[in-house]
């Protein structure tokens, strides 16, 4: 009797091992995460107006109805990209996703200073021979760096009344992002 | 033989709660580190890279992109102030007011986090849209049939999760339930 116990005590903490490990895993082998949603749906370092959301399904589910959303697949590999992003009447951000789908970075429409967000992605490296030959200028750019070569820059604009979306699709519509080889 | 059985019986017993409690964490969720107010339960930390292993796990499953710390943060709600699960069939007031942001949206989604299906197409409230009270508060009654004042359809879905999500706001990763986040009461009216 006792030997039976001890093999189930033994299953139920293998068991534990066994949960652990899945939950670490599992994000590395999910094949329908955000970014395998968007892979089929969206091109290379360009801006794609995402369809808004209908009960019956999604690009990616939980999408906010009150907003227009466009996302740029990025890939740094070969250069850093530039972002140019019309800002809407209520309100406009830009959040950064890793290959993941972690947001590592989001800002709003508080940090533009025109009515356009202007930014340059780049990973660690390409920053740092960015810096050496554009001191000047580096004040009034806006960098983010990526953590990754691979992620998803999302832009959602709000609006404000349902008869706002179709203008505020036209402003996402016109959102850039396209790579900017660095000049030598 | 019974050092085979005895094994057999540890990786059954392994397999079947080490992937059993994998499944009930990643579909069901579990709130780790989250804020919890009233019915409502944000996750300020998804919207960071210091997301916890769960929450990580669940959005790789769900496929969601979770609300960046710089945009917002979304609070959700399956059931109602007393408990019960938000049923699209009856009347549910959601009233009070919420925590300061630039303005709030509010959503009603099924199980798979698709927009409900109701005859007008409407799928979701802004906080600039709203009619309020003179004192700021407001009201607004989630229900399958138009209500004067606030109205959010919900069809005939038999089970809803309302998010409301706030823009630009100082809630966040230090928040704690408490005076500076009130958000508003939930309560169950007429039912089929």
């Amino acid at each position: 009797m006792m030997a039976w116990i001890a093999w189930a005590l033994g299953g139920v903490l293998l068991g534990g091992v066994v949960h652990l490990a899945t939950i670490l895993v599992l994000p590395m082998t999910a094949s329908r995460d955000s970014f395998s949603r968007l892979e089929p749906v969206t091109a290379v370092n360009q801006m794609t107006l995402l369809p808004q959301p209908t009960p019956a399904g999604s690009v990616v589910p939980f999408m906010d109805p009150a907003f227009a959303t466009a996302v740029c697949r990025y890939d740094l590999t070969d250069a850093p990209l530039k972002l140019l992003v019309g800002v809407a009447p209520s309100y406009t951000s830009l959040t950064f996703y890793t290959r993941q789908g972690l947001a590592f970075y989001a800002i709003n429409d508080r940090a533009a200073a025109r009515r356009t967000i202007e930014l340059d992605l780049m990973t660690p490296a390409q920053r740092a021979s960015v810096q050496d030959d554009e001191e000047v200028t580096a004040a009034d750019r806006l960098i983010v760096e990526s953590p990754m070569p691979t992620g998803l820059i999302v832009v959602r604009a709000l609006a404000a009344e349902p008869g706002d979306l179709p203008l505020v699709r036209g402003i996402l519509a016109g959102a850039q992002c396209r790579p900017q080889p660095t000049q030598q | 033989m019974r050092f085979l059985l005895g094994l057999l019986l540890t990786l059954a017993i392994a397999t079947f709660t080490g992937l059993g409690a994998t499944w009930y964490a990643t579909v069901h969720g579990l709130a780790l580190g989250g804020v919890t107010i009233g019915a409502w339960t944000a996750q300020p930390k998804n919207g960071t890279l210091g997301i916890d292993p769960y929450a990580r796990a669940m959005i790789a499953r769900s496929g969601e992109l979770p609300l960046g710390s710089g945009d917002g943060v979304a609070f959700s709600a399956g059931s109602d102030d007393s408990g019960q699960p938000l049923d699209g069939r009856c009347d549910v007031t959601i009233s009070g007011v919420t925590p300061q942001a630039r303005f709030w949206t509010i959503t009603a989604y099924d199980r798979r986090g698709n927009v409900l299906a109701n005859p007008v197409g409407r799928h979701g409230l802004t906080s600039m849209e709203l009619f309020r009270n003179e004192d700021g508060s407001f009201t607004i009654t989630a229900a399958p049939r138009a209500r004067p004042g606030n109205w959010l359809p919900t069809g005939e879905a038999q089970h809803y999760t309302l998010v409301l999500r706030l823009y630009d706001t100082a809630v966040g990763v230090a928040t704690r339930a408490g005076r500076e986040t009130p958000m508003p009461a939930i309560t169950r009216g007429a039912c089929p």
